[in-house]
């Protein structure tokens, strides 16, 4: 395996496992905190005894995310230390401020997690609030960041080197507004659709249980919203890519001539040799319209670029595909509950919707995913737009095969491991009925008698 | 010359790394000791690290993530070139990151049956010993000069394929900088067993620490003359600048009282005058390496003026610490104030418990 492919495949391994754990470490934040806030209003203590069980699984999550997270910070100097050395003036400043937004974050997290019997519940529900926002706060600074590589400015270009160096307008980067606002609800969208899923689930198999309708209700507090707004930011992404970054446009869509009404694709094959996107569902005009507002904006196809700044067509173009198809279904199951809840409906009591949201339960994440492969492989060939070659920037040392094969090798186990143990706690949540009242103590636990 | 803007984020890099050595490197610390847990004790020596750990290992981690922050924004050739020469060693020290603390989350999470815990508590102990060598070694490798001088020859000459071992190999395979990674480890292990003192109200368990910080004092004792040693060797830099500066005999003195005084306040068994003047000791030793250092940042060339960001850039970042610090440190108060708070004075031997 040639050094910059292994230097690659290394990041994005990295950042595609690491995402997973910061998106939970944003999400599961805000369940709890609803969950408990709904016990401390109603003394329902189905629902503390959920906030107490997420919490655990999530203490699982954060350990892997913050390991996962110090890995990445060294791999910007182990992997593209030129990169660091040309940026890091530029786009260190969200990075220290996401330094603190860790501090807080797991500062209340240790608070959260191990002071239930310590502080009053007030005090708790506070250190669960600062737990969300801090996560927020980390998720929108790094982005920041990211968006920097995608549409660098506060700078002037100089013989190849930045000078007038400006962190704050480097921060106010075109691309900030739209990819923070996309993954700030990626993150409630896939971890309010995956835990919905899971108690879904467990709802099909127990109907009734009072603890899972007590969660999937919750889950779908959380990510039901977001899933209804996720399309609607993604098109402001989209027309910010449409703008500053064409060639990625280009991909995503299988664009390969410039034109006027250019259609919209569904689905389809890009084929880079023969230059077109064959066997796809078109909508003529469409593309021109979301992109620019105009059935007959002119849109730039991937001929208007030279061939060695083309990213690669087929893997942006499906991941697009893959991310769009997944978002609409799950804003199509937000649109289902939200009928549901207006017409007063028990969402329990429909075992086809539970069925639905059970479909759901992986797409956030995998949408997540493609999503940032969009991103990123459609930035290509660049690693700052238009301005540095990832070739450019990879470190000198050889024999990059190795760490890589080893971060994989111990990130599979981790991810197995965090499977299990997840499963162990899923496994393990009471079977509660309306009729047996709310005390803890008239409580089935699946694992009676199973020992600790 | 003067001390100016770029010098005060070089000592603010210093400040975290001190964080880092006291909070974060006490977990390591105490990771040890779950290795060595041995005696009638074991089990209830074992958990009490984990409780003394548990709540608070992922906020005392994250000075680190500063430090690394830090350089990368306020000395971006010094980062890059660190990145570059010691990648064996930094990855080696990311995986025992990694292990130490995700092994440490899931043995508190897993099964309690005794074949699981023992699986993921070796895991944890081994990464927790292995780490902090690496982290001294990446330290005297720096300190000796040679992955300065293996940075400035590349940078002359390109990474030339067949110059392999002396450039990503040699810099750090040093006796000396072997030395400064034993004495991390001497030293996180010290500041653990001093800590752990005042963490358990079991008058026996106290004693079982306060014998293993003596111990560990030695081992810091010992690896502190051996690095000290070698450095005239390998690194006479660092070596004379420790004997010869208008600050080596005061430093020198200060870390010895400190160090004299935290044996004798565990002698006596005054931990809370131990934990302060352990951490103290920590702390000179620290800063005698960043003095002998200074104006340097990577030596035996680059200075912290030279590898400096623009002033925009650092005045900025100035400013982001000094906001969050004031978040920071009332949080930390707070953490510390929900899971520390002791009686913290002299504690008698046969002392009950107070909660
Ligand atoms: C739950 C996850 C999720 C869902 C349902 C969607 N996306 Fe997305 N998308 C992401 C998660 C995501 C992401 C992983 O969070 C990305 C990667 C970078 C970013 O800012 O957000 C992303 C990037 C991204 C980009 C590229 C932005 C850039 O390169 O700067 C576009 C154009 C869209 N999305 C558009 C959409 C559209 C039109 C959707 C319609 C349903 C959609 N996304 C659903
Ligand atoms: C879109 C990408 C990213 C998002 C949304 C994100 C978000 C988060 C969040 C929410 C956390 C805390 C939750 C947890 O620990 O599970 C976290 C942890 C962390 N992230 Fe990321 N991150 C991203 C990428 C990165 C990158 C590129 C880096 C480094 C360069 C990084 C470095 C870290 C570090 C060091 C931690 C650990 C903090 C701690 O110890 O608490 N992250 N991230
Ligand atoms: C967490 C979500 C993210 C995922 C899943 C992700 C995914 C990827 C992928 C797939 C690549 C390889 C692209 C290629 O070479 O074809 C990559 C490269 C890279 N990413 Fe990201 N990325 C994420 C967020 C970020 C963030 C927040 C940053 C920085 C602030 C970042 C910095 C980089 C860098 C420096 C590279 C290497 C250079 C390059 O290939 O352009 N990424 N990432």
């Amino acid at each position: 395996m040639p050094d910059l492919l292994a230097a690659r495949s290394q990041m994005a391994m990295s950042l595609g496992f690491h995402i997973i754990f910061a998106i939970i470490g944003i999400g599961m934040p805000a369940l709890m905190v609803m969950a408990e806030r709904r016990w401390i209003r109603t003394g329902d203590e189905v629902s503390r005894e959920l906030a107490k069980r997420w919490a655990k699984g999530t203490a699982i999550m954060f350990a892997v995310g913050a390991v996962s997270g110090t890995v990445l910070s060294f791999e910007l100097g182990l992997l593209w230390p030129s990169f660091m050395e040309w940026a890091g003036p530029l786009i260190g400043m969200p990075f220290s401020l996401e330094g603190f937004a860790f501090f807080t974050e797991a500062i209340f997290l240790g608070i959260y997690l191990y002071g239930w019997d310590r502080i009053s519940p007030r005090a708790h529900l506070g250190a669960g609030v600062m737990v969300l926002a801090s996560g927020m706060a980390s998720g929108i600074f790094v982005v920041i960041a990211n968006a920097w590589m995608n549409s660098p400015t506060g700078f002037d270009l100089v013989d190849g080197r930045p000078v007038n160096i400006d962190p704050i307008a480097a921060m106010m980067n075109p691309a900030a507004f739209s990819q923070t606002l996309h993954m700030t609800l990626a993150a409630f969208v896939a971890t309010g659709m995956a835990v919905a899923g899971i108690h879904a689930l467990l709802l099909l198999r127990q109907p009734g249980n009072l603890f899972h309708r007590r969660a999937l209700s919750i889950a779908l507090t959380v990510g039901v919203p977001a899933a209804l707004l996720q399309p609607v930011s993604g098109d402001i992404s989209a027309k910010y890519v449409a703008r500053w970054q064409p060639a990625k446009l280009a991909a995503m869509e299988g664009q390969f001539r410039t034109e006027r009404r250019a259609p919209l694709r569904i689905g389809g094959i890009p084929d880079v040799e023969a230059r077109e996107t064959r066997w796809s569902i078109d909508i003529p005009g469409g593309l021109s319209f979301l992109a620019f507002g105009s059935l007959d904006a002119e849109v730039r196809g991937l001929e208007a670029f030279p061939e060695d700044e083309w990213p690669p067509v087929a893997i942006v173009h499906y991941a697009f595909q893959l991310m769009v198809a997944l978002g609409l279904y799950m804003a199509a199951v937000g649109a289902w509950t939200i009928g549901k809840w207006v017409r007063r409906r028990d969402l329990a009591a429909d075992r086809w919707f539970l069925r639905a949201v059970v479909v759901a339960t992986p797409m956030g994440f995998i949408a997540t995913e493609a999503g940032w492969v969009v991103t990123e492989v459609g930035r290509q060939p660049w690693i700052i737009y238009g301005i540095v070659r990832t070739a450019d920037a990879v470190t000198p040392m050889p024999g990059l095969v190795y760490p890589f094969a080893i971060f994989t090798l111990l990130y599979v186990l981790l991810a197995i491991v965090v499977v299990l143990l997840l499963y162990r706690q899923i496994v393990r949540s009471p079977r509660i009925h309306a009729d047996a009242g709310t005390a803890p103590d008239s409580w089935l636990t699946t694992d009676q008698g199973r020992g600790g | 010359m003067t001390f100016q803007l770029p010098d005060v984020l070089a000592l603010s890099i210093l400040v975290s790394l001190t964080f880092y050595v006291l909070l974060g490197g006490a977990d390591f610390g105490g990771g040890v000791w779950d290795l060595l847990a041995s005696g009638p004790r074991k089990r209830e020596q074992r958990s009490l690290v984990a409780d003394a750990i548990g709540p608070v290992w992922e906020a005392n981690h994250v000075w680190l993530i500063l430090v690394v922050v830090l350089l990368f924004t306020c000395f971006p050739p010094a980062f890059a070139g660190l990145g570059i020469v010691l990648h064996i060693p930094l990855t080696l020290m990311l995986i025992g990151i990694v292990l130490r603390g995700t092994a440490f989350t899931f043995r508190t999470y897993d099964s309690k049956r005794d074949d699981v815990q023992r699986r993921w508590g070796g895991i944890f102990a081994i990464a927790s010993l292995v780490t902090p060598v690496l982290l001294g070694v990446c330290i005297g490798a720096i300190a000796s000069g040679r992955v300065g001088e293996a940075i400035e020859s590349a940078a002359a000459g390109g990474f030339a394929p067949g110059t392999f071992r002396a450039t990503y190999v040699t810099p750090w395979l040093t006796p000396f900088a072997f030395a400064v990674g034993a004495l991390a480890l001497a030293l996180f292990a010290f500041l653990a067993a001093v800590y752990l003192t005042l963490e358990t109200d079991d008058a026996a368990l106290r004693e079982d620490f306060r014998r293993r910080a003596l111990g560990a004092a030695a081992a810091v004792f010992v690896s502190a003359v051996a690095a000290l040693a070698l450095a005239f060797v390998e690194a006479p830099g660092m070596g004379t600048a420790l004997v010869r500066s208008w600050w080596s005999i005061p430093l020198h003195v200060v870390t010895g009282a400190a160090a004299v005084s935290a044996i004798v306040a565990l002698w006596t068994r005054r931990y809370a005058i131990a934990r302060i003047a352990a951490a103290g000791q920590a702390t000179l030793i620290l800063w005698g390496w960043g003095a002998a250092q200074y104006p340097l940042i990577v030596p035996p060339e680059m200075t912290i003026h030279r590898a400096a960001a623009p002033e925009r850039t650092l005045s900025l970042v100035l400013g982001a610490l000094v906001i969050g610090a004031l978040v920071l440190f009332p949080s930390l108060w707070y953490l510390f104030a929900v899971f520390k708070r002791r009686e913290t004075a002299f504690v008698p031997i046969d002392g009950k418990s107070r909660r």
